[in-house]
């Protein structure tokens, strides 16, 4: 069987910039894998390309098997891709219940499934996304993505600038989530978190990916030559 | 949410109660014009759902008005005169009945609305302004140039149309229907507002893209918003040209989208009843400051860039500022 999520070679370019040059991963069935890299590196770019909202200039990209050439995001996200945007970007001025049932499809995920994954936004449907938190707004968009029923959760840089114990509660809700059986594609920077999350890491570097592997088999010199960080 | 019912809930009332005042009164000129603002004001709740809920800042919405006035004039006029509309493939008359008119107005209002939304939405910001303009404006011409219906002249049919065995000459009850009408279009727009399409709609002004990614073509729900709003905006045209008895290209003219959007922005932007208060105080100012001076129109200009200068939402914007203070004084 074909893999969920499969990225072939692709380059993309923002109008004349190119700014991917052949990037390749693929995230199969329950699976889930870190996209990694430093910043400016194409990550989110990455993203970008995969959920239709920046062309790609060459390359595949097979969402369940179907190439997304010349998709528009809104037929992407309904073959069953999730995105959990950078920034949550959540609907400012509408409640956290019309936030959510907006995006519904019919599945498992429904507003109560949701609010038992975060019980905080039954506690607040009623409250307008801009008066949340930013960790109740990253919750937020989590939810949204999930009321789409997808088959891959995208998210990018979800716990960036949260406080520790709300990154702990996200954290633990991808655990769960992994456990369910989503497949999931994370981009973040915590490779603590990510060591126990993840099957595979995918680091890229200007715009090609440089090294792909098991989580104990990135070793220190790696970590330090690619992400800039101690592993 | 809550202050927006208060505030339309009052505007209504208002207009209600002027309606009230001419009947009583026996003032049928008084009568007419609270009519008149009920029509202003069902216009505006059409554009309304493009400008203030969708964020389209249409100013092409005379074209929708016109067309609604034209289905009017145009169906009474071959009635009147009994001539067939046309006698090939089948033979299709006039017809003076009013419910009939005002599907027609709505249907031709929809189905033009549908190609123009669609070429325009390729756009944005100033570009949609313009070329929704462009295709008024060629509407407009296209009136002026024609002659089988009164061309430059217009178009006049002397008696208003039929609703059952309701008299529609009657001021009084004319003004009725047209409040109806409003009432009916208002609660329509308010269950469409609060649900799923009207979310998605709120998602599309916010962003578009982020409403892509949830899996909702963010166009396809614009456009939709788009034609329900010429639709509404085709009905209260319909309603004008039987007010006056009269139709001509002055109602397709830009100078008509502009006044249609003055409702709105004077009475409050993506509020439920923004364009009543809006329609209501335009009239108001019309007749008050007109009384004065030929000019009124300078001082109905100074007022709309106070009111745009004091905040966003016109006059439901002050309403809600005023209530949040005094909910904060109290509490």
């Amino acid at each position: 069987m074909s893999p969920l999520l499969t990225v072939e070679k692709v380059e993309a370019a923002y109008g004349v910039s190119p700014a991917l040059f052949g990037v390749s991963l693929s995230v199969g069935e329950g699976e889930a894998v870190a996209l990694m890299g430093r910043n400016g590196m194409g990550k989110t770019t990455m993203v970008k390309t995969i959920c239709g909202l920046l062309p790609r200039t060459a390359g595949r990209v097979e969402v369940a098997g179907r190439d997304t050439k010349g998709l528009a995001p809104h037929r992407v996200a309904r073959l069953g891709i999730g995105l959990v945007p950078e920034g949550r970007r959540c609907f400012a001025p509408l409640t956290v219940e019309e936030n959510l049932i907006t995006a519904a499809r019919p599945g498992h995920w429904d507003f109560s499934t949701v609010s038992e994954l975060f019980p905080r936004l039954a506690e607040r449907r009623r409250q307008t996304a801009r008066t949340l938190s930013g960790g109740e707004q990253q919750m937020l968009a989590i939810g949204r993505a999930l009321m789409t029923n997808p088959r891959l959760l995208i998210l990018d840089e979800a716990t960036e600038g949260l406080a520790p114990a709300i990154r702990q509660e996200i954290w633990r809700s991808l655990h769960k989530l992994k456990t369910e059986g989503l497949a999931i594609l994370v981009i973040d920077k915590s490779l603590t978190e990510l060591s126990t999350l993840v099957d595979r890491y995918v680091i890229i570097e200007k715009g090609e990916d440089v090294w792909k592997g098991k989580p104990a088999e990135l070793t220190a010199e790696i970590a330090a030559r690619h992400l800039g960080v101690a592993g | 949410m809550r202050s927006d019912m208060i505030f339309t809930l009052a505007a209504m009332a208002a207009l209600l109660a002027a309606g009230l005042y001419g009947y009583l009164g026996d003032e049928p000129f008084f009568l007419t014009l609270a009519a008149k603002a009920a029509i202003f004001a069902l216009a505006g709740a059409g554009l309304n759902i493009a400008l203030g809920y969708g964020g389209l800042v249409s100013l092409g919405h005379a074209a929708f008005f016109g067309i609604g006035g034209y289905a009017a004039g145009i169906l009474a006029s071959h009635a009147r005169n009994y001539e067939p509309l046309m006698s090939w493939p089948v033979e299709l008359a006039g017809t003076t009945s009013a419910p009939l008119i005002w599907i027609v107005a709505m249907l031709a209002a929809g189905l033009f609305s549908l190609p123009m939304g669609l070429l325009s939405l390729r756009t944005g910001g100033v570009y949609f302004i313009m070329i929704t303009l462009a295709f008024a404006q060629m509407l407009y011409y296209f009136a002026v140039s024609w002659p089988a219906y009164g061309g430059e002249d217009g178009l006049s049919f002397y008696v208003r149309n039929e609703l059952g065995g309701l008299s529609t000459m009657d001021p009084w009850s004319w003004f009725l229907i047209c409040y109806a009408i409003l009432a009916v279009a208002l609660v329509f727009i308010a269950v469409l507002t609060r649900s799923r399409f009207g979310l998605a709609l709120t998602m599309a002004r916010e962003n578009p893209l982020r409403l892509g990614n949830i899996g909702v073509a963010p166009r396809r729900v614009l456009l939709t918003a788009f034609v329900i709003s010429a639709i509404v905006t085709g009905l209260a045209g319909a309603l004008y040209a039987d007010l006056n008895r009269f139709v001509s290209p002055s109602m397709l003219s830009w100078h008509m989208s502009g006044e249609i959007m003055v409702f709105v922005i004077l009475g409050g932007v993506g509020r439920l009843g923004g364009p009543v208060a809006g329609a209501c105080v335009f009239i108001l100012l019309e007749q008050v400051l007109g009384g004065f001076t030929e000019y009124w129109q300078f001082l109905l200009g100074v007022a709309l860039i106070v009111i745009v200068l004091m905040g966003s939402g016109g006059l439901a914007g002050l309403f809600e500022r005023t209530g949040v203070r005094k909910a904060a004084a109290h509490g």
